[in-house]
């Protein structure tokens, strides 16, 4: 009974909403593409993707990197090594984003005197920030490889580097691959945030043309719509891995 | 027998090792001859595992010494590596690799340890896989053979890497019944053909046709020493007696 009645509301709402938007609210005409000026202004709103992708690409690959970097320590036997691993997760984990990327752009280049342009500065805080993530990832999946794996590739007298990257690796990567392909998401998701230094990718497009347009409600449902077509092209593309992986072993 | 003839291959000296509290191996000493065949049997618990683990070091004993083809072992990571490819090691539960085919599992170790070239990998495996008899296995992964195949699989990856000494823990334990002669056919192939081994087993019959030598175990201590016929027909400890009474009997 309660449940019907749930349905019913997820059901009706969005119908309201887009028979709302039939009425003089919407002005859909700023993304028309069958008129020049809307048309332009779509274009220009696609225009910020190519940012878009390109940073949380490159701030994944640099957050992989760093992660498989932090949590091989923390699998050692060392105490020291395991500290470095603890401490490094903990202190990146506890910085927002957001926070990480103004302290980035504005801060770093006063402690350091390094200026790096928008674009590193938010992929430098994008991957700093993920590779915390990352390095729980890999330590969980690394952990998930039994010991008689890492017993007969010392049998055959296997180095450590190799065993990993022969033995452990490979397994472990094919474990954690649904959750490599979440952290993907949530980079596309919070490479939005960018957008505050002035980084030109989707969001601060979709500012800019508010700006000028006044058309807040078109141009942001478009703008979620970009992220949604974005997104689903990126899970298919993780669950065409697995499978490929998958069956690979058969 | 022909621990005799000059300096042993593996040589136990007064070898204490300990889990926590627990003493795992009590003040155990044994002598190993080149192409000597030792069964190890006792209880289990008994240590028996502990001890040929010590042999290629997947446990570290705490007091006494152990040397093996000439080198003391330690922590120094030159001697693991010496003495790791001279013994070979095989499983209960077979520990192949999932991830490799049945070929990447035997090339892997002479590749990356010996540098041996994908071509004399290649001929190296298929000559061991057709010495187990499963030539035509090659291509296939791990979980698509039989128990009793995959165990077969993982002696000829021991023997790509050309060892001196071969280990076995508890080699048929994990099978079904019906895969267990062919397991023990391949290992006593290996015995006739002069390799020095060391096995865990509670197969008895396997023990009287093979064994130069057998040892038992009790609580951590090596209990009795004997040539196999004297050992089944006359054993001189009350522990070994009841031991061979509740295996044989039943």
């Amino acid at each position: 009974m309660r449940h019907a009645t749930l349905k019913k509301l997820l059901v009706c709402a969005p119908l309201a909403l887009l028979l709302t938007g039939c009425s003089a609210n919407w002005g859909w005409y700023v993304v028309d593409p069958s008129t020049p000026s809307g048309l332009s202004n779509l274009k220009f709103m696609a225009s910020g993707a190519y940012n878009t992708i390109l940073m949380s690409l490159t701030a994944i690959l640099i957050s992989v990197v760093v992660g498989l970097m932090v949590a091989l320590p923390g699998l050692s036997e060392r105490r020291a090594l395991k500290s470095f691993n603890r401490v490094y997760v903990e202190i990146v984990r506890s910085v927002p984003i957001l926070v990480l990327i103004l302290w980035v752009y504005y801060g770093l280049p006063t402690l350091s005197g390094i200026t790096l342009n928008v674009f590193w500065a938010g992929v430098l805080a994008l991957a700093l920030s993920d590779s915390a993530f990352q390095a729980e990832i890999f330590r969980a999946g690394i952990q998930s490889i039994g010991k008689g794996q890492y017993e007969a590739a010392q049998s055959i007298s296997l180095s450590y580097r190799d065993t990993m990257r022969y033995v452990i690796l490979p397994q472990a990567i094919r474990r954690i691959l649904p959750a490599l392909g979440n952290q993907l998401v949530y980079m596309l998701k919070m490479s939005s945030l960018v957008s505050v230094i002035g980084m030109q990718e989707l969001t601060r497009k979709a500012n800019e043309l508010v700006v000028t347009e006044y058309r807040p409600l078109e141009i942001y449902t478009i703008l979620v719509l970009e992220y949604l077509v974005l997104i689903l092209l990126v899970s298919s593309g993780v669950r065409w891995l697995e499978r490929k992986m998958q069956a690979s072993e058969n | 027998m022909s621990e005799t003839n000059g300096t042993p291959l593996i040589s136990i000296r007064n070898v204490s090792k300990f889990f926590g509290e627990f003493q795992a191996l009590k003040n155990v000493s044994l002598d190993i001859g080149a192409g000597e065949r030792t069964v190890i049997c006792g209880p289990s618990g008994s240590g028996k595992s502990t001890l040929i683990r010590c042999i290629n070091r997947l446990e570290k004993h705490e007091k006494g010494q152990i040397i093996v083809d000439g080198v003391t072992l330690s922590d120094a990571p030159e001697t693991l590596e010496k003495i790791r490819s001279s013994v070979g090691m095989v499983f209960q539960q077979f520990n192949l690799f999932p991830h490799l085919s049945v070929l990447d599992n035997l090339t892997l170790g002479p590749r990356r340890v010996y540098g041996l070239s994908v071509k004399d990998a290649n001929a190296r495996a298929m000559k061991y896989l057709e010495r187990v008899r499963i030539p035509d296995q090659a291509h296939k992964f791990p979980r698509h053979l039989s128990g009793g195949q995959q165990q077969r699989v993982a002696i000829a990856r021991s023997l790509c890497m050309e060892p001196r000494i071969l280990l076995f823990d508890e080699p048929t334990s994990a099978l079904d019944p019906e895969m267990i002669s062919e397991v023990l056919d391949v290992m006593t192939e290996l015995a006739v053909s002069g390799m020095t081994m060391i096995v865990v087993t509670h197969e008895m019959g396997f023990a009287r046709r093979v064994a130069d030598r057998m040892v038992f175990m009790d609580q951590g201590e090596i209990v009795e020493t004997a040539p196999p016929e004297a050992f089944f027909t006359a054993p001189e400890s009350r522990r070994c007696k009841e031991f061979l009474n509740q295996i044989l009997n039943h």
